[in-house]
């Protein structure tokens, strides 16, 4: 039977906290209800990409999207939109609201710049069913590479393609392939590294979540080309909704023999195993990855080796992030040479961005290569919310680095992105307004890595704890001048002699911002002032005389007795005393209290 | 999966059954769904469009429902989209009618001028 609409309930982490399991329990309770059961179908997704506005629904054939809805909007959209034909506007999101039209899903500002390769059936297909995966040409790639190529051939394509690695370092994938390829011990093994450790990053999640079986088909093939018939997917177990998904893809791809043995008939045997992380941020570099794999503690150790050349038990390993598997097949079908035709000169193709912070529209994107920042912030994220001044952004998590204003044109691309001092990074993209302190900033990502450091290595363990004791002095208004030369000697030794990754790059976030926002750390440390108005200890609660109507609530309400007046004068903070809680900016009637 | 034939198979199966989410650019079947349409019976043939549709493995034609143009009494009203040509518009239509617009004009490409609404007297 042909269904004439499908109603596309996102299933992602995002729109199921927000409650889209009892959206679409709903739309299918209203469906039967109205008749129509046999006329519309209710799918559930992955991540659409705008988590902020979820619980999200698209109505196919119409592309019509419905945002943040609710349960009891449903009966509405299924009498109106689906019976009758008539989309239900006041549900429908506000971007593809046209005087007379509704715009479809890709028109919309959020989805027109936007280039979907790697999440190119996100949203699109029901991740729990391998037949709406084949549909959308899900394992044609893998059925192209065992019954017509080489593997020297598929190494020859991937290099073409120019792809680079989207875990962070960027390394060009061909070459890691045949560098595996190359060895002559066996057995090899094939790696995904889903750990996605960056602090709001959901990039990897959304594409386990939504589309599984592009990475299981991509990393057959990449066992393929090096000879590996075996792969794990090392996955954090704070990620339940992905880890499950990918247990029925698997569940799924061994049923129908597209994993497993003699694939096609061609003699190829390929299987893969989910192995658990429990969410270290030093996990998810590499060689304390296979560490971890392994039964061992996730600790990193020195390279070489390379795990091309010993990695899980010792044996060759490729190790892939997950969104450089998802670009795999999409190569393979169209050519290294289309892949190539995108992005520019030194990067290829697309990268998918979490979109977060001061911006309008948050969510999961993907742009290719060579798109500004600019484009990225006002076109594709709709501006900075309440008409605040953008300040900076950052890119690149733990590991990068702040760019600002003046640097907006910046095209997203490995070597621009270093050039300006942050880096591509595994995609997290956090915007800042004026409002936010750069400071501050970088003391959050210190924290952070001081947090997961794993402690193997001393300039890791103690320089970056040294560095968050000097950011935390300067922010309570003890800086001291020469501070701001400890912390950019610590950075250098720090980079230059951590064991890994993890610590090789704790720095950048401090030094990003002294690069562009050093007159930041000086006010704070020669004027005693936080210019964003941010580092508490930096400010004085004052009440304003001409709006105080000495009704004394404040002083009632604080906590530590600071506040003094008569009936009739205004109130006065004693300084000596506050403790700069904010209760009595919260408490008083006439916003007669603020800070400076 | 022994062969890429049984792969080739279930594309295509399920293609025809997702492709509306995708595919834009094929012939448009737009039924009108309002309060009169529905009285007059555009359910049935909406269901007999679809039915038609399926048994004859049309894949490319995406069906919608749509709201009244105000001419509630030639409901049942269907019309036919098809790429780079004029839309046209059935008055009337019942499910034996609605079969044969299938055959006869998305199929094999001849709008049946008698049933449309030009020609209604
Ligand atoms: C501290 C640290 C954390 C990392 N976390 C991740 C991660 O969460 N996911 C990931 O794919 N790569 C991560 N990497 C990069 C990996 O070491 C490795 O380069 C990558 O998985 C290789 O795959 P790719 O070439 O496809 O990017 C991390 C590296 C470091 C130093
Ligand atoms: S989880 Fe629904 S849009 Fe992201």
């Amino acid at each position: 039977m042909l269904y004439r609409s499908h109603v596309m309930v996102c299933g992602g982490t995002g729109c199921t906290s927000s409650g889209s399991d009892e959206v679409a329990e709903r739309f299918i309770e209203e469906i039967k209800k109205a008749g129509l059961d046999k006329e519309i179908l209710v799918v559930r997704t992955g991540c659409f990409g705008l988590c902020e506005l979820g619980p999200v629904v698209v109505v196919y054939p119409e592309g019509v999207f419905y945002s943040r809805v609710k349960p009891e909007y449903v009966p509405e959209i299924v009498e109106e939109h689906l019976l009758k034909g008539r989309p239900v506007r006041k549900y429908i999101y506000g971007e593809s609201l046209e005087e007379k039209a509704i715009k479809p899903l890709e028109e919309t500002p959020f989805f027109r710049k936007q280039r979907r390769i790697a999440l190119r059936n996100c949203g699109v297909i029901n991740p729990e069913d391998i037949r709406e995966a084949i549909a959308f040409d899900g394992y044609k790639a893998l059925a192209k590479v065992l019954t017509e190529m080489t593997p020297e051939q598929v190494i020859e394509e991937v290099k073409k393609s120019g792809l680079r690695g989207r875990g962070g370092g960027g390394f060009p994938t061909g070459v890691k392939w045949e560098f595996a390829y190359k060895q002559k011990e066996t057995p090899k093994y094939v790696v995904c590294n889903a750990d996605e450790g960056d602090p709001g990053a959901f990039m990897d999640r959304s594409i386990l979540e939504g589309d599984p079986h592009s990475v299981l088909e991509a990393m057959a093939i990449a066992g393929y080309a090096i000879g590996a018939n075996h792969g794990y997917i090392y996955v954090r177990a704070e990620y339940p909704l992905a880890v499950k998904r990918l247990k029925i893809a698997i569940q799924q791809a061994r049923e129908y023999g597209l994993l497993g043995k003699d694939i096609f008939g061609t003699g190829f045997d390929f299987d893969i195993e989910i192995r658990l992380g429990a969410g270290a941020f030093v996990c998810g570099e590499e060689t304390a990855l296979l560490n971890s794999i392994m039964g061992k503690r996730g600790e990193p150790r020195p390279r070489p080796p390379f795990p091309a050349v010993k990695g899980v038990w010792g044996k060759p390993t490729i190790i892939n992030n997950v969104e450089t598997f998802a670009n795999i097949p999409p190569i393979i079908l169209n050519g290294g040479e289309w892949f190539a035709s995108i992005g520019t000169e030194k990067s290829k193709g697309t990268k998918v961005f979490a979109l977060t912070g001061k911006v309008n529209n948050t969510g999961l994107i993907e742009v290719p290569m060579g798109t500004t920042l600019r484009e990225i912030i006002y076109e594709i994220g709709g501006g900075i919310p309440g008409g605040k001044k953008f300040k900076a952004v950052q890119i690149g998590g733990p590991s990068g680095g702040c760019i600002p204003a003046e640097l907006l044109d910046t095209p997203i691309d490995y070597d621009s992105l270093t050039s300006a001092g942050a880096m591509m990074g595994s995609g997290g993209l956090v915007v800042m307004d004026e409002d936010t302190c750069m400071v501050n900033v970088a003391k959050f990502f210190l924290e952070f890595t001081v947090d997961e450091s794993c402690g193997k290595c001393a300039p890791c363990r103690i320089g970056t704890k040294r560095m968050l004791e000097l950011l935390d002095k300067i922010t309570s208004g003890k800086g001291e001048e020469g501070d701001i030369e400890k912390l950019e000697e610590l950075a250098k030794t720090i980079k230059a002699t951590a064991l890994c990754g993890l610590g090789q790059t704790a720095p950048n976030p401090v030094l990003s911002t002294l690069r562009y926002f050093r007159h930041e750390y000086e006010a704070h440390i020669k004027e005693k002032r936080c210019p964003a108005g941010v580092c508490t200890a930096l400010l004085s609660f004052v009440i304003d005389p001409e709006k105080c109507k000495a009704c004394g609530i404040c002083a009632k309400n604080c906590p530590v007795g600071a506040i003094f007046g008569k009936p009739k004068t205004p109130y006065v903070i004693d300084q000596e005393k506050c403790i700069k809680c904010g209760t009595c900016i919260d408490k008083c009637p006439f916003g007669a209290i603020y800070k400076k | 999966m022994k062969t890429l034939e049984e792969l080739e198979r279930i594309r295509k199966e399920t293609l025809e059954k997702i492709n509306l989410r995708k595919d834009r650019s094929g012939v448009r079947i737009a039924v009108g769904m309002a309060t009169c349409g529905i009285a007059a019976g555009a359910r049935q043939v909406m269901m007999a469009i679809l039915d038609e549709l399926a048994k004859r493995n049309v894949t490319n034609v995406l069906v919608t429902e749509t709201g009244c143009i105000g001419m509630c009494k030639l409901e049942p009203i269907v019309d036919v989209y098809m790429p780079g040509q004029e839309k046209v518009t059935y008055v009337k239509v019942d499910e034996k009618k609605a079969r044969q617009i299938v055959v006869e004009h998305v199929i094999n490409g001849h709008p049946i001028r008698e049933w449309t609404i030009e020609n209604y007297e």
